[in-house]
């Protein structure tokens, strides 16, 4: 899933100081999981802006609302009817969903209540790590399904560097090292003669280097 | 066994149904001061009910203190089932920090208002 953080609610006021009336918007899904910007996140915001304008003396009113998705359309539909009666959204959905909202809805104004951080996965409640880069071409059949790219400080693919030691990274020792993790995992594979293999030069033009990208699927286009 | 009248109290089947919504809703309703109270630490029924409880009322002072609230109107208080004297000790407590920081601000900005 897309891991997000609670952004801090001095600097949502801030974005909102012209605004009188406000939708928090929530996402149901990633951001809902890693608990910064569900139902029940977009309840405490929306508490806690309606009590600061309270205090100020401020008439501002803010209504709640939580959809399935903020990156489809068709969940995005849902709000037509009812964004012209706001001045401003704050959409507590990842970096997606707050540009997708943004343009569907032109003239309102979109402001983001979160901080996007990574593709993770949940270590416990309150932990998330990252496990993916999106690099658009996995590698993962070959280095016992840990990733290099996401995992590894330097993005080896032929590695540990020197800065292993104990199987921890040279850039906090918090922070396993992804290449011991490999050839852990290759050796309870009993596949280490793998490792022995050297990584070819990967194509990064899939990954960022490359500019925004996009996948087409024209078996599934409508 | 005596505790001030004007504490009201709402029943819930552990501390660990209090969530952070539950502290600001009732700030926002115009409540000058919330007490969390549950079982001691370490005899939860649940086990953790009343730890996660503790994080969430610090969770909530944070927010009251950054909409300038004040997060010490929310407090967290441990007791045993069988302490009612402790119980009454407490919401006295509670009661007096409130009074000595004074009515909760909406309220006092509202007023004006009127």
């Amino acid at each position: 899933m897309i891991v997000a953080d609670r952004k801090p609610i001095e600097e949502i006021i801030g974005y909102l100081k012209d605004h009188k009336k406000i939708l928090i918007l929530g996402c149901n899904e990633c951001v809902t999981v890693c608990e910064a910007g569900g139902k029940k996140e977009v309840g405490v915001l929306a508490s806690a802006l309606r009590m600061h304008a309270q205090k100020e003396g401020k008439d501002v009113e803010i209504d709640e609302i939580t959809i399935e998705r903020q990156c489809d359309r068709e969940y995005l539909d849902e709000i037509r009817d009812s964004i012209d009666q706001y001045d401003a959204v704050v959409s507590l959905a990842c970096g997606v969903g707050v540009q997708f909202t943004a343009e569907q809805y032109h003239s309102t104004p979109v402001y983001p209540g979160v901080n996007t951080c990574f593709m993770g996965a949940t270590e416990k409640r309150g932990v998330w790590t990252e496990r993916c880069q999106g690099c658009g071409q996995c590698i993962l059949a070959t280095t016992g399904s840990i990733c290099p790219v996401a995992r590894c400080a330097k993005r080896l693919f032929n590695g540990p560097c020197g800065g292993s030691t104990t199987g921890r990274c040279e850039i906090n020792p918090e922070v396993e090292c992804a290449w011991q993790l490999i050839i852990d995992r290759l050796k309870a594979l009993d596949r280490l003669d793998e490792y022995e293999k050297l990584c070819p030069i990967k194509d990064w033009s899939t990954d960022r280097a490359g500019g925004p990208r996009k996948v087409v699927r024209e078996d599934v286009q409508q | 066994m005596k505790y001030p009248t004007n504490v009201k109290i709402v029943r819930v089947p552990c501390t660990g149904k209090v969530d952070v919504i539950h502290i600001m809703r009732a700030f926002e309703k115009g409540a000058d001061g919330v007490a969390v109270i549950g079982c001691l630490e370490g005899e939860c029924h649940f086990n953790t009910g009343n730890l996660m409880a503790r994080r969430r009322v610090e969770q909530a002072q944070k927010i009251l203190d950054t909409i300038g609230i004040g997060g010490e109107r929310a407090q967290m208080y441990n007791l045993s089932s069988s302490e009612g004297p402790r119980f009454a000790q407490y919401a006295t407590e509670i009661t007096e920090k409130i009074k000595a920081l004074g009515p909760n601000p909406i309220r006092i900005s509202k007023n004006k208002a009127a």
